[in-house]
């Protein structure tokens, strides 16, 4: 499956009122440890059906990171109807990530 | 450029530098001389040594072994490390930089966390633990770093272009040689704030506002180069393969670092399986190259 960059415009409709569970990836191109981030995320999008999988430049999308208080990347956070139920702060595996997408 | 850079020069970082060296390669191993193997007293439980030797005896030994063979070992202590566009590792000290094709982090082990209540809490939510990560948040805003060190200083230059205002917290350490950082001293009771970061409460009931703090104590260790450069830790360990790799290409970690027994015999194991692992990803990395 392919992972959607997500905008603080598409934001609202492909995450908040998604009917499946959304992995969203906080990162900047600038960032070095977001880069190893990366990879994890493309193999989560690649290897789980049933779920969407976004990323989210916080420079373009500065409004929606602020919504999430997000001061540390990368992030990822796991929304479920709309709301953030979990988030992981640093590089972390896929194994720690996969248990809350179901 | 080097083939390796080896982190540290404990067991662990010799053994690998020693392997890598022995299957030709250009290797550099890097340490700032604070090292749990020295302050051993006597070690009677490692193969070889009727009567036991000295942790700084064997230390040293080790130290003087790489640099017969013609393993380039100099006392610098590591300030900062990144990754660059050709997947090279930068590694700088006060004064040099170093580039390596790969990079063994044998630096031993050291509690990223500091014992201040609601640090965990306040992770993402104001505490840090890397200035060139998370220093875009704070633009304009009132940081400090909680360190005494070099190291400290380093994270603080790496904010003061960024953030408005950046203080040095030592936590009743002695502060540092500075006079560009306005240094507080007293001993921290805990982190406060409502949701996120907002002030540090002191010991003597004194409070200090603050949007953010970047814990940077001691010198860097490993899991400090691990969150710097992306590497996947469990606690204060990195996380390895059985070929110590870690989940960045061309970086591996060895010993005390990676968790387990605090043994000199497992550092030598871990550091050999590192130096040959790293070696197999050159060759493999040349071999692409070449397709």
């Amino acid at each position: 499956m392919s992972v959607i960059t997500l905008t603080d415009e598409n934001f609202e409709n492909e995450v908040l009122n998604s009917d499946k569970p959304v992995l969203v990836d906080f990162f900047a191109t600038w960032c070095g440890p977001c880069k190893m981030m990366s990879p994890i995320i493309d193999e989560i999008a690649d290897e789980n059906d049933g779920i969407k999988v976004g990323k989210l430049d916080v420079d373009e999308a500065g409004i929606i990171a602020a919504r999430y208080g997000i001061m540390s990347i990368p992030t990822v956070t796991v929304f479920k109807n709309g709301e953030a139920v979990k988030s992981f702060v640093g590089v972390t595996p896929k194994e720690d990530i996969e248990p809350f997408l179901k | 450029m080097y083939d390796v850079i080896v982190l540290g020069a404990g067991p662990a970082g010799i053994s690998a530098a020693l392997y890598a060296k022995r299957a030709n390669r250009e290797v550099l191993v890097l340490y700032s001389g604070e090292s749990q193997l020295e302050k051993a007293e006597k070690i009677e439980n490692y193969y070889g040594f009727d009567g036991g030797i000295s942790g700084k005896e064997l230390y040293k030994n080790g130290i003087a072994q790489a640099e017969t063979l013609g393993v380039k070992v100099i006392r610098e202590e590591v300030l900062k490390l990144s990754v660059n566009a050709s997947m090279n590792f930068e590694v700088s000290s006060a004064d040099n930089k170093y580039e390596g094709r790969s990079l063994i982090i044998a630096a031993g082990s050291k509690k990223l966390k500091p014992d201040i209540k609601n640090t965990e809490a306040f992770e993402g939510r104001g505490i840090s633990y890397c200035a060139v990560c998370d220093g875009f948040f704070y633009r304009n805003k009132n940081v400090a770093v909680l360190g005494s060190e070099a190291y400290a200083l380093s994270e603080a230059e790496e904010l003061e272009n960024i953030a408005g205002s950046v203080k040095i917290l030592t936590d009743g350490r002695p502060a540092p040689d500075t006079d560009k950082f306005e240094v507080i001293t007293k001993k921290i009771a805990e982190f406060s704030g409502n949701g996120r970061l907002g002030k540090v409460i002191f010991e003597d009931k004194s409070e200090l506002e603050a949007d953010g703090v970047f814990i940077a104590q001691g010198s860097a260790g490993g899991a400090d180069f691990a969150k710097k450069l992306g590497i996947v830790l469990d606690g204060n360990n990195i996380r390895v393969k059985e070929d110590m790799s870690t989940n960045i290409p061309g970086v591996f970690a060895c010993g005390d670092i990676t968790g387990g027994m605090l043994q000199v015999g497992k550092a030598v194991y871990e550091g050999a399986e590192a130096g040959l692992s790293a070696v197999k990803y050159l060759k493999e990395k040349t071999k692409a190259k070449e397709n």
